[in-house]
């Protein structure tokens, strides 16, 4: 064992009440940096997960064309606009599903038949915006059947499925009949298979399932798309998968991120209070240990200036109170992070997380990171004290 | 052509404060100091026998004059370098033990060759032993110096003057924290070193009797030697 090392552990052992203490002073410091990164990261999994758990992480629509010039000229201009009348499909739209479904990361494709319609009981009418899914998909994008409330999830061609609020408006109970009219003027009756609530208001209030097939007579779509719905895994990636498929397909492709452009303020937001908190922390460990060596060098004056009278080099010198402070820092750390561990057990995954509850995510707890910071700020810190040792004049120190 | 001495001293000086503040502690000390000497150090309190011997022990630097030691010139030497001839050439005996309170009587004798090579070796731990035995404290060697009376504290800070084989120990009022028995039990100790290994010794003293034991008497008065 190092001749440092040694002087240094006995160092600490010889106060072992004052070592504890301050070991513990640097594992409640750890332990805080622990919870915050655990609490912070939590957190931003919860948010992300809520926000993106019931949408598309990317949608994949036609590209919409500008006003193009198509004569140039001086004094006549001739432009292609948007045909208003007609709606926009993506005509050749299996090769694309395939294509996407063959893309790395992506988890779920759902084609979709999109349009407004009116769904009418009686006197009573509301609109909605109907999603025409295939019948196997009908979960893929949106968890329908888990947010079930009554009926069932089976899209046959003449069922819809609504959402509650709908529902409730219209008086309305699964297996009951009412009249779908499409924005394109053709209506047909439908019986509500199933009453869903998912808990987002607009999409409890105006949105209608049918079957792809039946969409696509109600919609004047023979044979095209409105778009598709994708999901991916992470959903972080989404941007990055989303310009994958652009390139390959030429089609529009919007990822989640874009429209979610408040979320990830507020998270970055979230993750800067976290670093101060945990920088704050991590200073007041610091400080604790310059202050703790500060006192052991005065402490110690004496067994310095004999040291320095016997031959040891100011270097030597240095090295023992710096591993003192590091073996404080280091050990502290490990404790902090392993009470830290054991403190957030007790806490729900953040599955389980309900209203009122802290979303801590143990795995999220930066427990390498704390050590390693704490570690190398305590060495950092012990040598700046230990300058102090160095310049002690042996002379003066043992009053020769 | 005569053997150069173990240490040499000419025109010896040293001022501490400047100015109207500088008071003069030694004024020009001619010395030679042989191997295998047993010389005593002489003077009243704050006549500079303090000074001289920290100088001595390269602890300090003399103002002007020359100070030379196995034929080196440690008046120009380097801090690092005199640490490293403090080290391996002279050993240090003071006047309260200073031995570190958290190592064993044999950890405390080996400490001079331990801080210089980093680590304590087999070698080191049977040579601290051997030292102990020889200061009659064969059987205290896993004492900490709390447990130890202020004799035997004194008897381990000799072993660790010799730690490193030095051909000087100086001595500054070895025995000036103890009472008669134990005082004459170390100067015995340190006499009988000397006659045995050849070790140089300088004993800063005010006291006649510790003196006695000593072959040449070295007398300060004002800095000067007499």
């Amino acid at each position: 064992m190092p001749y440092t090392f040694k002087l240094a552990l006995r160092h600490l052992l010889s106060t072992p009440g004052q070592t504890v203490l301050l070991m513990l002073g640097v594992a409640v410091g750890v332990s805080v940096f622990v919870f915050m990164s655990a609490l912070i990261g939590g957190l931003a999994t919860l948010l992300t997960l809520r926000t993106v758990g019931n949408i598309p992480h990317i949608t994949m629509e036609m590209a919409e064309r500008d006003p193009e010039q198509v004569v140039p000229g001086r004094n006549v201009q001739v432009v292609v606009q948007k045909d208003l009348s007609r709606r926009e499909q993506i005509a050749v739209w299996e090769p694309a599903v395939a294509m996407v479904e063959a893309t790395e990361g992506v988890v779920a494709v759902s084609p979709q038949i999109r349009g407004s319609a009116f769904v009418q009981r009686g006197q009573a009418i509301a609109p909605v915006g109907v999603i025409g899914v295939q019948p196997d998909k009908i979960s893929a994008i949106v968890d329908i059947e888990g947010a079930l409330v009554s009926g069932t999830a089976v899209l046959s061609p003449d069922t819809v499925l609504i959402g509650r609020t709908l529902a409730d408006d219209l008086g309305l109970r699964t297996g009951q009949v009412v009249v779908v009219r499409s924005d394109r003027g053709r209506e047909r009756s439908f019986r509500i298979g199933g009453i869903f609530s998912l808990g987002i208001s607009t999409a409890d209030r105006q949105a209608l399932y049918m079957n792809f097939r039946t969409a696509r007579a109600l919609f004047d779509l023979p044979s095209g798309i409105s778009r598709i719905e994708i999901k991916v895994s992470p959903p972080a990636a989404a941007p990055q998968i989303a310009a994958r498929l652009r390139r390959a397909t030429g089609l529009k492709t919007q990822p989640w991120t874009e429209e979610n452009a408040q979320l990830f303020e507020a998270l970055d937001a979230q993750g800067r209070t976290g670093t101060i908190v945990k920088t704050f922390a991590l200073i007041t460990v610091v400080i604790g240990i310059a202050s703790a060596m500060l006192l052991s060098i005065v402490r110690r004056r004496s067994e310095i200036g004999i040291m320095r009278a016997v031959g040891a080099s100011q270097r030597f010198v240095l090295g023992i109170f710096v591993i003192e402070g590091t073996l404080i820092g280091a050990i502290g750390a490990m404790a902090g992070a392993l009470l830290a561990w054991l403190a957030l057990i007790p806490f729900p995954p953040l599955e389980a997380v309900e209203g009122g509850g802290l979303p801590v995510d143990r795995a999220q707890g930066d427990y390498l990171v704390a050590i390693l910071l704490t570690t190398v700020a305590s060495a950092i810190a012990s040598v700046i004290s230990a300058q102090r040792a160095t310049r002690i004049d042996p002379v003066e120190a043992i009053g020769a | 052509m005569t053997a150069e001495p173990l240490v040499r001293v000419r025109g010896l000086r040293k001022v501490f404060g400047e100015g109207d503040a500088a008071a003069v502690v030694l004024r020009g000390v001619d010395l030679d100091l042989s191997r295998g000497e047993m010389a005593t150090l002489l003077g009243p309190s704050g006549s500079g026998k303090s000074t001289l011997l920290t100088i001595l022990g390269t602890l300090l630097r003399p103002s002007e004059g020359l100070h030379h030691m196995l034929g080196q010139d440690l008046s120009t030497a380097s801090d690092a370098e005199r640490t490293r001839f403090r080290n391996k050439h002279i050993g240090f005996v003071f006047q309260f033990h200073h031995l570190l309170p958290d190592l064993t009587a044999l950890e405390n004798v080996m400490m001079p060759a331990a801080t210089s090579r980093g680590k304590e070796t087999a070698s080191m731990r049977s040579r601290a032993a051997e030292l102990l035995d020889a200061v009659g404290l064969s059987d205290r060697r896993d004492y900490r110096p709390a447990a130890l009376s202020g004799g035997q504290r004194q008897r381990v800070a000799v072993a660790r003057s010799l730690m490193n084989e030095p051909p000087l120990v100086l001595a500054d009022e070895p025995t000036g924290n103890l009472d008669r028995h134990s005082a004459d039990q170390v100067m015995a100790l340190l006499d009988q070193i000397n006659r045995d290994t050849g070790t140089c010794f300088l004993i800063s003293t005010h006291d006649e009797h510790i003196a006695k034991h000593c072959r040449r008497h070295i007398e300060l008065l004002d800095g000067a030697l007499v």
